[in-house]
């Protein structure tokens, strides 16, 4: 690795908020004792929830496909315990309204039985179709916080000719410490898993970018990739929001995504470590996505650290574990850019969640907010090059339309304009708000289509029964004019018979 | 003088074809305006406005017969579209907007008597004589003909319920 | 499902420590040094002068916000109404009645700023439109210059004479201090006909540390230099402006003063009298009424050099900074609106860009 190849100019964009992820991130890795009741949702992915093909009362082993996808987009579930699944229900959803989803509860036996897995004993014999369809087939989706199918990926890869796969070591949110913890402890398996993917795709090289702040994994993965040349580790800057995959692909390739195109347009594609991990678990040893590392961190917490614990668990366990020195003053799940506020523990621990964090009054304290004095910090911050500004002026006045004017549709929500902000406006929320009414308005146009469409069948409808009443009665008419024709009139004399 | 008169009338004549070919060929058939409204109007001809559809209404609309905020269903958003292409102010808090609605059958008062499902502009009751109906959901555009016509007034209006992938961050509060 | 009650507050959950009142308290550290100098330079009817200033300028914010129902306290405590008194005060006659600073205090918060809605919606810079309502209206007095004296020098007033200065207006007592400032001093002479190279022997005396007829913030120049260039260092305010609006005087007055010299003053003289320094590093950098782009900062800064210098050299008013920087607040809008900044993924026009390979 050349020291020119190390050199990455610290870029304009985004802020570099505390760290705040030692002690956490050297503590080692511990193991969740197995929960007495896991809740697996449904939907712990981009696209389509999944079909549950168990029935409640069935005896289930670990591993075990509890739901099968639906559509092209779309993951199944499996079981991340052994025992019986005793509701198919809805739970508390990981969502800020606090609304519910469907999942599937089991009661753990605690014999912690796997079933049995088909392991594959050299990956880059298999056909790269092969690897998809096993990839699928495991649940594994995108285990940075996106959670999109990663089979979909390799397909879509394959498809536009990757040549070039990068692997997300980046981790800029602070807290979270769930992939530095993966890259030091199981840097073969990211090193393998990567290696398969670019089979899968047929990529020619891997860079795995990791940020500087991250020295011990960088080593342990350096050492892991010693013997695959083509998988090059390549440290950089540590600026928040480095993890995002336009800005790691800028970064380490210098390429640009164009807007409303995909990463393997520009001849990359991009999976997290984690992923990598959970791919060569699932095509070496044939296990499916069923269990992740997060990290448990925040001033609330006794032992922050990172837990190696089955997914399904709720996260007031995975609290209790950790231990809590008081009740939180936030729960978060993910890191505090971009997390998920979550209103209370009880909410199931889903692919996607990397972190919890438990916030205390200090750190969850929300600051008066002030009127915009426009001094450009957040056009300065923006790592997309927007007017976070004016976007939110057009927003505030109501003005919708204008704040898509300003390339709404671009921003990636990372949350580095509200960080820097000096009157601490909710820029970000400002946004979501205007792109969930986008989406309602679109929802809505497209029902008012429906029902003109409704109301104009229903008037042909009426107008087919009348034509059709009109034509039965006229029919009848003329039948009872011809038998009037043929038979003659009725005579007043009763003894006259008539036909 | 003579060639004053002359390029007068040749001017006259030129300018006066061009207007006349402008008419022919460059005439507005229709006043789009009225097309426009009736695209903003929810279509579903539920006769709430008073007007026998939406086409009336929107050609009232047009004609300046109406003021803006004539459709219940269509709530704040419908008053807001039509005001802004008017440009008419109106006062968006006077208007009624309970939020999109659906109808819904109470099953244990409805006697299948089917004066709902004959009234409905879009088709969205399911029911035969004596059988209980019942509401598409799909279907309902929440105008509300049906609730007035039911007999044992089994018949009601819910707001839609907001599901996780439908819920929309609220807009911060102005400072 | 019940529905939710309370409204959730969304990402991110972490912010800066930077707020308001920690970037107008930075302004204002950065102004003090050239302020302090200049109630040494010109003592006690200055140091009246400022505290009314400042005074009226966050009494008048104070009655707007009574007026428009909203908490007093809160708004006062951001500081924005105190620097805009601060910088009007540095833009007058050190020895100005009372009436002009109660005047312009008044003017900047609650014309210049409250009648747009507060902080952040005003077009134009709060202290420059006062200064320019104040220059318009009263002449005479705005015009009325003094040479320095030392606070501790003899002939200069006690602090009951500086009282009575400010409020009753020139005492007789001190007409010897009456002088003009070097740019109105140029300025009369070249009307008369008497070209540079003559007048200037009998200019003003200008030490270059600033002790110069002027008002408080011209003649600490080198210390409001000092005072913006740590604004830059500590991130508050960027050197786009600043550079471009020094450049803008000084390279049309470069070029100029090479053709003419005995017309047109050099550009050292430029940058250092009047308010160019004051306006390149604390007027023209207010967010409010700058561009928000780093290129648009430089149209802006450049605008606001060159419309200063041609204001000095051709127009009536021997200092242009207040007119040049209000012409330039009324063209952010149209910079802004103009230049924008490449969207990540698009090209300047914001059409998207093609997948190159």
């Amino acid at each position: 690795m050349r020291l020119i190849e190390r050199f990455f100019k610290e870029p304009r964009w985004g802020v570099h908020p505390d760290d705040h992820k030692r002690p956490a991130a050297d503590v080692p890795l511990r193991m969740l004792p197995q929960p007495a009741r896991v809740h697996m949702p449904l939907q712990q992915h981009v696209g389509g929830a999944a079909r549950p093909v168990v029935l409640v009362g069935q005896k289930v082993l670990k591993g075990q496909l509890l739901a099968q996808s639906q559509g092209n987009i779309s993951a199944p579930i499996h079981a991340s315990v052994s025992g019986t699944v005793t509701a198919i229900a809805e739970v508390t959803a990981p969502h800020p309204s606090g609304l519910g989803f469907a999942a599937i509860t089991i009661e753990s036996d605690f014999a912690d039985r796997w079933i049995d897995t088909d392991p594959v004993a050299d990956p880059f014999a298999l056909a790269p179709e092969e690897i998809a369809r096993r990839t699928a087939a495991a649940g594994v989706v995108g285990l940075g916080g996106a959670t999109f199918p990663a089979a979909v990926k390799f397909v879509l890869g394959r498809r536009l000719g990757v040549r070039t796969l990068i692997v997300n070591g980046g981790e800029c949110e602070p807290y979270v410490s769930s992939d530095d913890r993966i890259m030091r402890d199981f840097p073969e398996q990211v090193v393998d898993g990567a290696r398969i993917i670019m089979h899968a795709i047929g990529a020619d090289e891997s860079l795995v970018g990791i940020e500087d702040n991250k020295p011990e994994a960088i080593a342990a993965m350096t050492k892991a990739a010693a013997a695959f040349p083509e998988v090059k580790i390549r440290p950089v800057p540590a600026r928040y929001p480095m993890g995002s995959d336009k800005q790691l692909i800028q970064t380490l390739t210098g390429k640009e995504v164009p807007a409303d195109a995909r990463a393997a347009e520009v001849g990359v594609l991009v999976h997290n470590v984690s992923t990598c991990a959970a791919v060569h678990k699932a095509i070496r040893l044939g296990q499916p996505l069923v269990e992740r590392i997060v990290t448990i961190n925040g001033a609330a917490v006794t032992a922050p650290g990172n837990l190696f614990a089955p997914l399904g668990t709720l996260v007031d366990e995975l609290l209790a574990f950790c231990g809590l020195a008081q009740a939180p003053a936030r729960l978060i799940l993910g890191g505090p850019m971009m997390g998920t506020l979550l209103r209370h523990g009880r909410v199931p621990l889903v692919k996607g969640a990397s972190g919890i964090l438990a916030f205390d009054a200090v750190e969850a304290a929300v600051p008066e907010v002030g009127p915009c004095i426009r001094c450009g910090s957040c056009t300065r911050a923006c790592p997309m090059g927007l007017l976070p500004l004016e976007m939110a002026a057009h927003i505030r006045s109501g003005d919708l339309d204008g704040a898509v004017g300003y390339s709404l549709s671009d921003c990636i929500s990372c949350g580095c304009c509200a960080y820097v902000c000096p009157s601490h406006i909710p820029l970000v929320q400002y946004f979501s708000h205007a792109k969930g009414e986008l989406s309602a308005r679109e929802r809505a146009k497209l029902r008012t289509e429906a029902g003109k469409r409704l109301a104009e069948a229903r008037l042909a409808r009426l107008e087919r029964d009348a034509r059709e009443k009109a034509e039965v009665a006229a029919r009848r008419k003329a039948e009872r004019a011809a038998v009037k024709a043929r038979v003659p009139a009725p005579q007043p004399q009763p003894q006259e018979a008539s036909t | 003088m003579l060639i004053a008169v002359a390029s007068l009338t040749v001017l006259g004549l030129a300018l006066g074809s061009l207007l006349g070919l402008a008419a022919r060929y460059l005439a507005v058939e229709e006043n789009p305006l009225e097309a426009e409204l009736q695209a903003l109007l929810p279509g579903s001809q539920c006769g709430q406005c008073g007007f026998v559809g939406c086409a009336q209404a929107a050609a009232a609309l047009a004609r300046n017969e109406a003021a803006p905020t004539l459709c219940p269903p269509g709530g704040r958003a419908v008053a807001e579209a039509i005001a802004a292409r008017l440009g008419i102010k109106i006062d968006l808090a006077a208007v009624r907007d309970d939020g999109p609605q659906l109808a819904f059958v109470a099953e244990d008062i409805c006697t299948g008597c089917c004066r709902c499902s004959k009234v409905c502009p879009t088709d969205a009751i399911i029911g035969a004589a004596k059988q209980i109906h019942n509401v598409i959901r799909e279907a309902c555009t929440g105008c509300g003909a049906c609730v007035d016509r039911c007999p044992t007034e089994a018949m009601g209006m819910v707001p839609v319920p907001v599901t996780l992938p439908h819920w929309i961050w609220p807009r911060p509060a102005t400072v | 499902m019940t529905r939710p009650v309370e409204m959730p507050v969304a990402a991110p959950y972490a912010a800066t420590p930077n707020s308001v009142s920690r970037v107008m308290i930075i302004v204002m550290v950065a102004l003090t040094p050239a302020t302090l100098f200049g109630f040494w330079l010109y003592g006690w009817p200055a140091i009246y002068l400022w505290m009314i200033t400042v005074g009226a300028a966050a009494g008048g914010e104070a009655l707007c916000l009574q007026l428009r129902g909203r908490a007093v306290a809160p708004v006062l405590l951001d500081g924005s109404a105190v620097l805009t008194g601060w910088l009007l005060a540095l833009s007058l006659p050190p020895w100005a009645p009372w009436w002009i600073g109660v005047f312009g205090g008044l003017f900047a918060t609650v014309l210049g700023k409250q009648v747009f809605g507060g902080l952040g919606q005003n077009l134009f810079n709060p202290a420059m439109v006062a200064r320019v309502a104040l220059l318009i209206s009263f002449p005479v007095h705005m015009t009325a210059w003094v040479a320095p004296l030392p606070i501790v020098a003899a002939a200069a007033p006690g602090p009951i004479a500086g009282l009575l200065i400010t409020l009753k207006g020139m005492q007789p007592a001190f007409d010897a201090v009456a002088s003009a400032s070097l740019l109105g001093f140029a300025k009369t002479e070249l009307s008369r006909g008497i070209d540079l190279a003559q007048s200037l022997l009998h200019a003003p005396i200008q030490g270059w540390y600033g002790s110069r007829a002027g008002s408080l913030g011209e003649t600490a120049t080198w210390l409001i230099a000092a005072g913006g260039v740590a604004m830059i260092f500590l991130r508050t305010i960027t050197w786009h402006i600043p550079l471009a609006m020094l450049l803008g005087i000084a390279v049309p007055a470069a070029i100029l003063n090479a053709i003419d010299p005995a017309r047109y003053m050099e550009a050292s003289t430029h940058l250092l009298s009047g308010g160019a320094m004051l306006g390149a590093f604390f007027i023209a950098t207010d967010y409010v009424t700058s561009p928000n782009t780093r290129r648009g900062q430089l149209v802006f800064g450049a605008g606001c050099g060159v419309l200063t210098y041609v204001i000095r050299t051709w127009a009536g008013y021997p200092e242009g900074v207040a007119f040049a920087v209000l012409l330039m607040n009324s063209l952010t809008p149209v910079i802004d609106s103009y230049i924008r900044p490449r969207i990540y993924g698009r090209n300047r026009q914001g059409v998207a860009l093609e997948p190159g390979r």
